[in-house]
């Protein structure tokens, strides 16, 4: 076995057009499913009762079956149907990159929502009494109130989901897309170096998720900043400018 | 639901699936408490080894990571047997990758739970095992691991549910696991939602199942929520 690094020079640029596909592919399930998440967040953590039964099972289907199986059933499954064939759906059904987007959609969603659920839970009651206690109204109480607090609690959590979809965003490579996972494996189709290749995959997988961990801290700090901060009297011991 | 005839088919392929995810349960329990070992172990180059192993395969997907093994392990196996002679061509099952690189990962996460389990047992367990005389291998044996268990239990839950779902990775290099069996299915049915939500249900059963076992097992290793006789 000879490892050869002229392999990974020649098709790395190949390789850094799978990470186009990738980040695509995360960044816009993402989105998405954090829009979908949310809506079902606020059922899920609603006094009503058959509110909170609602999305139960959504969340439990997509939530206790492989991620495999989920993309399959949308992009094989879907061409089962006649209807759906004939349907205004189409264009985007038979496209593997929007069934792979609608199945990683629906996955992290499932996820988030628990964990926005949870975020909204660990929220101090006094702080929604106090904004009843203000008048507000429900919508802007879940505007002003629930939703910003929310958001800063499930911050951490909500990057380790992120860093998994990163991961699982592999698995669109199964329906022919070209991420790097993708990328990957058509080059070693030609060359014949998994090893190298897979070795390079997986540090440019590795460097992507260390940026998202870093940018999350950040943005932690950042919505968090209430936690971290420190009286006069201990910032001045870091720098005395900074008490003034 | 008709399958078609293609039940006993699926059913076959839900025994592999058991099978393979056990068999990296088992594996994957042995990493892991060999990686909180070496974290925990007062070797720094011990230490170093267990952090890039937790680091480097948390980072990469698991299919890459049955990839490589599958198409790159026999590479590898033939380079180390030709240093002994051995020159024939070798084969890595797909079984064989799948439980290699499932308990890989496990062993991962693992490492992370058996670690935290171990250091939330307080330091004064290890003391008093030293007063009586104990060898530190002798307080970890005894002592130590026997409520590891129950406080690692709920992580090692999860990370099963985790290690089931990945299971359907293998079927991306052929083994006849229940994901690759409806596919075998859809192939001459044409029927692929049918068989597709077929498997979606059979997994979703193991899963319900294996919670419900981590339930049990959880309430049988903690004597004061089984409300026993303390």
């Amino acid at each position: 076995m000879n490892w050869s690094w002229d392999v990974i020079i020649d098709y790395f640029p190949r390789l850094l057009d799978g990470v186009w596909v990738t980040l695509e592919l995360v960044f816009l399930s993402g989105l998405f499913g954090l829009l979908l998440a949310v809506p079902l967040a606020l059922m899920r953590a609603s006094p009503n009762r058959w509110l909170r039964i609602l999305p139960f099972g959504y969340i439990f289907f997509f939530r206790g079956t492989p991620l495999l199986v989920q993309i399959f059933l949308i992009y094989y499954g879907s061409s089962q149907f006649d209807a759906v064939r004939e349907s205004a759906l189409w264009p985007i059904l038979k496209e593997p990159y929007w069934c792979a987007i609608i199945a990683f959609t629906l996955n992290t969603a499932a996820y988030s929502a628990e964990l926005i659920r949870g975020a909204i839970q660990a929220i101090p009651k006094g702080e929604l009494e106090a904004a009843d206690a203000f008048g507000m109204s429900k919508a802007l109480k879940i505007r002003r109130i629930v939703l910003p607090r929310a958001f800063g609690i499930v911050l951490p959590a909500y990057g380790n989901e992120l860093i998994l979809m990163l991961k699982s965003s592999s698995l669109a490579s199964t329906i022919t897309l070209l991420d790097i996972t993708g990328a990957a494996r058509t080059i070693i189709a030609r060359t014949y170096t998994p090893l190298e290749i897979f070795f390079a995959a997986g540090m440019l997988y590795l460097v992507i998720s260390a940026i998202m961990i870093g940018g999350f801290r950040l943005l932690e700090r950042r919505l968090n900043r209430h936690q971290h901060y420190r009286g006069p009297d201990e910032v001045a011991k870091v720098d005395p400018r900074l008490a003034e | 639901m008709d399958l078609l005839g293609f039940g006993d088919l699926l059913l076959s392929g839900t025994w592999v699936t058991i099978k393979l995810a056990l068999t990296s349960l088992l594996f994957g329990l042995l990493f892991g408490l060999l990686g909180a070992a070496a974290k925990l172990s007062p070797i720094k180059p011990l230490r170093m080894l267990a952090t890039l192993y937790t680091t480097l395969i948390r980072g990469i997907p698991e299919l890459l990571l049955v990839l490589t093994i599958y198409f790159g392990g026999s590479m590898v196996l033939m380079a180390i047997a030709e240093q002994f002679g051995y020159t024939e061509y070798i084969e890595i099952s797909a079984f064989a990758a799948g439980v290699a690189a499932l308990s890989i990962a496990f062993g991962a996460y693992a490492t992370e739970v058996f670690r935290a389990a171990i250091q939330a047992i307080p330091k004064g367990q290890w003391e008093s095992a030293q007063a009586l005389g104990m060898t530190p291998l002798k307080t970890f044996f005894r002592i130590i691991l026997p409520q590891v268990w129950r406080l690692a239990l709920p992580g090692l839950g999860n990370l099963f549910q985790v290690l089931l779902k990945d299971t359907a990775l293998v079927s991306v290099v052929g083994l006849n696991d229940l994901m690759r069996q409806a596919y075998v299915a859809t192939g001459s049915t044409k029927q692929p939602f049918t068989f597709y939500m077929a498997a979606a249900l059979i997994y979703l059963g193991l899963t319900v199942l294996s919670t419900l076992t981590t339930t049990w097992l959880e309430r049988t290793a903690d004597p004061a929520a089984r409300g026993g006789a303390a």
